[in-house]
């Protein structure tokens, strides 16, 4: 018996401030985009998933980049309008103490990266993937050192989501619970300055913490203390973030897939669209713009397995036992523990890609019938706001 | 007299008909299984070919044929309900039985002692 082969090698590790806690709690480490990172814990994977669902989970994350950008001339309207030069989001129309998703963008349209994007008041916070930091870093430095400083904050950061989240974090922090979804907000744990968003990659609701990185063990503790909370590994992670639709990048995105392929052209407002007030003007708009109007030839879509086989990322996808030819590829999939089926999303042309269409995907030299299913494959529990519109 | 591998299944034997499956150390690395596929009755196996694939939430394993021979009856219950697997590996978690094609063989096998010395 032997697991299929894992794609990193052993080189030397980066640890997180939360190493000790995660081998003292009995996580199996693993490699992850040069860190030494929890895959799991005791409980295994298929628990911890059910549990943040339940309940609530602790994420290590602190492997993630937190990328400071500042304008020079100290409005913070001049770093959102120099950041648009790099994303096909509305940064300027971010309020401050919000938070909006965005990608850096090529110039074929292809994603360099995603990430979050903060208004601090006097500055952005960039949360960017930990594989891309170092590039985004120099990515962002080449393009916007003429009027912005750009500093790679060393904070930890975890995540606490699940139902339980807000009342196990309010012990702590009262004032996250008026939170609402993708706010921003810094608040004081145990006395530690940390700067906190109602935001995850788990669909449900919940919390990301950044805490000054010699504070960050004695709060993941105190959060882990609580009986609602047990540690979640990156395997538990992925599973939870795909059954709520949410992408990968290096998975579902790279730099050959447009936003608009992926799904993600409610990310670009219609300020940045053609005949906003700031159409255009970041890497690859012209054909981002042209496959908002025109469509595109492929799409991303949720594949729901009619059997038990899990659906794994690479799995070619057919549309007929017949077909000689591929028509699309799984790019992210396995079993869901919450929807209690193999789970997956993928590219097809789009003439495919309607909710209820049959196709099929190869596993082991046998074509499974997969129903394309809409996105997300469990319901978000967003603590969405009513105060503004999107 | 139960038998081991390297690649952590056991082996017990009736007249030339092996029973096979995975190890409780396999069991506890690959955590909850949620997919079993099983070989097809009547398949010949050589040494080292794919017999059974087992799937946890994260990883899809194979469980490679121990020895030379030809399945005759599968666990039906294990795909039906992998987690057996996981809660009784050496017992109702079985996935496979074969009639070997030299039964000697299996006393080239590696005995308990040898098999708890490669994994501790």
């Amino acid at each position: 018996m032997s697991d299929r082969p894992h794609a990193e090698s052993a080189a030397v590790l980066a640890r997180t401030p939360l190493h000790a806690l995660h081998v003292a709690r009995g996580a199996r480490m693993v490699p992850f985009a040069g860190y030494e990172m929890p895959v799991q814990y005791a409980a295994g994977v298929l628990k911890e998933h059910l549990h943040t669902r339940a309940a609530a989970g602790l994420f290590d994350v602190s492997h993630m980049g937190q990328i400071v950008v500042r304008a020079k001339s100290g409005r913070t309207s001049d770093a959102a309008l120099a950041l648009e030069r790099l994303v096909p989001v509305d940064v300027l129309g971010l309020a401050a103490g919000r938070q909006r998703y965005a990608v850096f963008t090529n110039d074929d349209g292809g994603i360099l990266d995603d990430l979050m994007i903060a208004h601090r008041g006097d500055h952005l916070l960039l949360v960017v993937n930990a594989a891309c930091k170092d590039v985004d870093e120099a990515h962002l430095n080449a393009h916007l050192s003429d009027t912005c400083d750009v500093e790679r904050l060393d904070r930890a950061l975890i995540a606490l989501q699940g139902p339980k989240a807000e009342a196990v974090l309010a012990r702590l922090a009262p004032g996250c619970a008026d939170m609402t979804f993708m706010d921003v907000r810094p608040l004081d744990i145990l006395g530690a300055s940390c700067i906190v968003t109602r935001s995850g990659y788990t669909g449900e609701d919940g919390f990301e913490i950044s805490i000054p990185e010699d504070r960050a063990p004695e709060i993941a503790a105190a959060l882990l203390d609580d009986a609602a909370v047990m540690p979640i590994g990156l395997g538990a992670r992925d599973s939870l973030r795909l059954e709520a639709g949410l992408c990968l990048y290096g998975a579902d995105l790279d730099q050959t897939t447009t936003p608009v392929e992926a799904g993600l052209s409610w990310a670009i407002q219609n300020v940045r669209r053609r005949g906003g007030a700031r159409e255009g003007g970041f890497p690859g708009a012209r054909i981002i713009l042209d496959q908002i109007d025109s469509g595109t030839a492929r799409c991303r879509v949720g594949l729901l397995a009619e059997g038990r086989a899990p659906v794994r990322a690479g799995a070619q996808i057919f549309a007929s036992d017949a077909a000689t030819e591929p028509i699309g590829t799984v790019t992210s999939g396995g079993f869901g523990p919450t929807a209690d089926r193999p789970v997956a999303m993928g590219y097809v042309p789009p003439a495919l890609a309607a909710p209820g269409t049959t196709v099929l995907a190869e596993v082991r030299g046998k074509r499974l019938p997969m129903a394309v299913a809409p996105l997300p494959f469990v319901e978000p529990k967003f603590k969405r706001g009513n105060r503004r519109l999107p | 007299m139960i038998k081991f591998t390297e690649e952590h299944e056991w082996l017990t034997l009736e007249g030339d008909v092996a029973t096979v499956g995975i190890t409780e150390h396999a069991s506890t690395q690959l955590g909850d299984l949620v997919f079993v596929e099983l070989p097809v009755v009547g398949a010949t196996l050589k040494k080292g070919d794919g017999a059974a694939v087992v799937e946890s939430v994260k990883v899809a394993s194979d469980v490679f044929a121990p020895l030379d021979g030809e399945v005759v009856e599968i666990n039906v219950a294990v795909a039906r309900d992998p987690a057996l697997v996981n809660s009784d590996p050496l017992g109702k978690g079985w996935l496979y039985r074969m009639r070997l094609a030299n039964a000697a063989d299996f006393d080239g096998l590696l005995d308990e002692a040898a098999y708890k010395a490669l994994v501790d």
